[in-house]
């Protein structure tokens, strides 16, 4: 294989580790924050992307579609809290699972019931639609590019969020300790809200920039929302930074394991059972690096017991 | 076990056999498929019940067993209806119909997986438990989609239901007293589990992990035991599955199998011991009477689960039979 495969492969398992990290930094802020379990956080993602997309088609422009899926995940995300997750912080992590497992159900049927079974399209926009030569003769998409640098943005003013601004403060406070803010005069249920639509923001954010690359669907949200759990499991729940670290890791080895794989398994098979059994084992990849990590931490690579 | 719920348990047993046996006699054999399916799905619930309610833990990945049980009765369908052994070395095994042995054999193969599962996951506790779970779920989904040998995406169609000696498994009613049969099986065999000095230590751990320990015993052990049985319960209620449908696919693993099994414990009540036979029966009448209103229906189902989250926390049978007092 070419060096320069390997470096677009690099580049694509970058992309998809950033998008993982804008959908983990809210499962884990959630989840450290509030001690709760959003198997929901999937259908925020896909509202992000349905938003967007039926803005694009409606108004052409792609940033009044991205404002679109900001402000729609958002909301929902605050609709959801108020009526349904505020009364589940004080329940065990079986009535959280259940009860956000039906919310995907009423998310999904609702999205299908509004915008019919087939799939939506969101085009790229058209000043980033072309490649951009990089050194050493390497074309790559320029929307995906874009891709990895507002990712690695947005993971940044959200570090400069937490560790910086006075919300930030509380939000760490919040993950420390619950009853102590409360009795120093800080409203935790605006703060909760607060953070699950920032939660809920950035899964819309991210659900908007993957549309443009796959197709907008129903059901898109549970395949990322597995790999988010897996990365925040990886990183350690509740740590930022161990979602970060978990999203590039997830994002790398999934990527570069489905090409790499094959090829080594190639090196002493033949060709078919070679890319048969390099492509079962990619596809279960993350979650043997997965079983890996907690074999020998067993609340992952940043997480406190 | 109050008055009211044994009273309640009898009549669900009475009722669960007495409408296929109607509707067997009012030539209603699509009722039957349906009663079949209760009886199944109530097999996978009676076994994860064992982990969630008597052991408190919470897997999201049952359907990893259930498509183990399922695929472990498929491949040994095909390699009987195509004539080619299993493996040929060190010993030579043939593919099978013969439902006894194709139970034996799910039974066997999901215990193991849930053994070394459990012996990894139960390392943690707590969310990661939930998600390691999911995950290991998650893996053996994406194998068989990426697994050719035995179908991969298509899945794996099993061309004749599988043989019990002197019963002809095709006639709906015969079929569906083997999956009752089983069903008593594991409700009787997981109420002597309750009984046990083994399920009391179990539900000691899940109280009061600290006085177990206290008392010298090591919870670690007991769930990891739990968990394997629990595993093979649902294995078993797979491979009975897959023979209902003549068919298995990657979708049985899906995590969404594991949330429905779930759904059933919750739906009828985590950890009372008909509470998996009640939660599938309601699931599956919800599923015939809403599915004929709306296609639309998993919205009325996602309503619904969430009031019963909210609002009536001990399912079905804690509804109708009262609040479990010796429960802390």
């Amino acid at each position: 294989m070419s060096l320069i495969l390997l470096f677009e492969q690099i580049l694509n398992g970058l992309q998809s580790g950033v998008m993982l990290f804008l959908m983990s930094a809210g499962l884990t802020l959630i989840f450290g924050v509030m001690g709760l379990i959003n198997l929901a956080h999937g259908s925020l993602y896909m509202v992000g992307a349905f938003a967007a997309a039926s803005v694009a088609a409606a108004t052409g422009s792609f940033t009044l579609a991205l404002i679109a899926a900001l402000a729609a995940s958002a909301i929902a995300g605050v609709l959801v809290e108020v009526i349904v997750i505020r009364r589940l912080y004080a329940r065990d992590h079986l009535d959280q699972v259940l009860a956000t497992f039906a919310l995907i159900l009423i998310f999904s049927e609702g999205t299908r019931w509004a915008f019919g079974s087939f799939p939506l399209y969101l085009d790229v926009p058209a000043a980033l639609s072309g490649p951009v030569h990089l050194p050493g003769g390497i074309a790559y998409p320029a929307y995906r590019l874009a891709i990895i640098g507002i990712g690695f943005a947005v993971a940044a003013a959200l570090f400069l969020l937490i560790a910086k601004t006075r919300i930030g403060m509380r939000i760490r406070a919040g993950e420390s300790d619950r009853e102590m803010i409360g009795a120093l005069g800080v409203n935790i249920s605006v703060l909760y809200t607060a953070v699950f639509a920032l939660g809920a923001a950035l899964a819309g954010f991210a659900g908007a920039l993957v549309g443009a690359i796959q197709s907008v669907q129903v059901g898109m949200g549970e395949p990322v929302l597995i790999l988010a759990f897996v990365t925040i499991v990886i990183g350690g729940i509740g740590s930022i930074r161990g979602a970060l670290v978990g999203a590039l890791l997830v994002g790398l080895t999934d990527t570069l394991g489905r090409v790499l794989l094959p090829l080594a398994f190639g090196v002493f098979m033949d060709p078919s059972s070679a890319t048969s059994i390099g492509g079962a084992l990619s596809s279960m990849s993350i979650y043997i690096l997965m079983a890996g990590v907690l074999l020998f931490k067993p609340t992952g690579l940043y997480g406190s017991a | 076990m109050g008055r009211r719920e044994i009273i309640l348990n009898t009549a669900l047993a009475l009722g669960l056999l007495a409408v296929p046996l109607w509707a067997h006699f009012a030539d209603q054999p699509y009722i039957i498929t349906l009663t079949t399916r209760v009886a199944i799905l109530a097999l996978a619930g009676v076994g994860l019940n064992l982990a969630l309610g008597l052991g408190g833990l919470v897997s999201l990945g049952h359907a990893m067993f259930f498509g183990i049980g399922g695929y472990a009765v498929g491949i040994l369908a095909s390699h009987a209806q195509s004539y080619m052994p299993l493996m040929e070395w060190p010993l030579t095994i043939e593919g099978t119909q013969f439902m006894p042995l194709t139970w034996i054999v799910a039974v066997i193969a999901s215990g193991i997986v849930a053994l070394v599962a459990g012996a990894l996951s139960l390392r943690t506790s707590g969310v990661y438990f939930i998600m390691i779970t999911l995950a290991f779920g998650q893996m053996f989904y994406y194998f068989t989609i990426s697994w050719p040998a035995y179908g991969g995406e298509d899945g794996l169609s099993i061309y004749v239901r599988g043989q019990f000696p002197g019963l002809n498994t095709l006639v709906p009613i015969q079929f569906f007293l083997i999956t009752y049969a089983l069903l008593g099986l594991a409700l009787f065999m997981v109420a002597r589990i309750t009984r046990s000095g083994f399920g009391l230590a179990l539900n000691a751990a899940r109280q009061n992990e600290t006085r177990v320990r206290a008392v010298g015993i090591e919870p670690y052990r007991l769930r990891l035991a739990a968990f394997a049985v629990s595993g093979a319960i649902t294995g078993l209620s797979g491979a009975l599955f897959a023979d209902l449908n003549r068919f298995v696919s990657p979708a049985m693993f899906s995590w969404q199998t594991s949330g429905e099994i779930m759904v059933f414990v919750i739906l009828g009540g985590v950890a009372r011991l008909f509470g998996p036979v009640a939660g599938a029966a309601l699931f599956i009448l919800l599923e015939e009477v809403l599915g004929g209103v709306s296609d639309y229906w998993h919205i009325y189902l996602g309503f619904l689960l969430l009031l019963v989250v909210l609002f009536a926390r001990g399912g079905l049978i804690g509804l109708l039979a009262g609040e479990e007092k010796s429960d802390g």
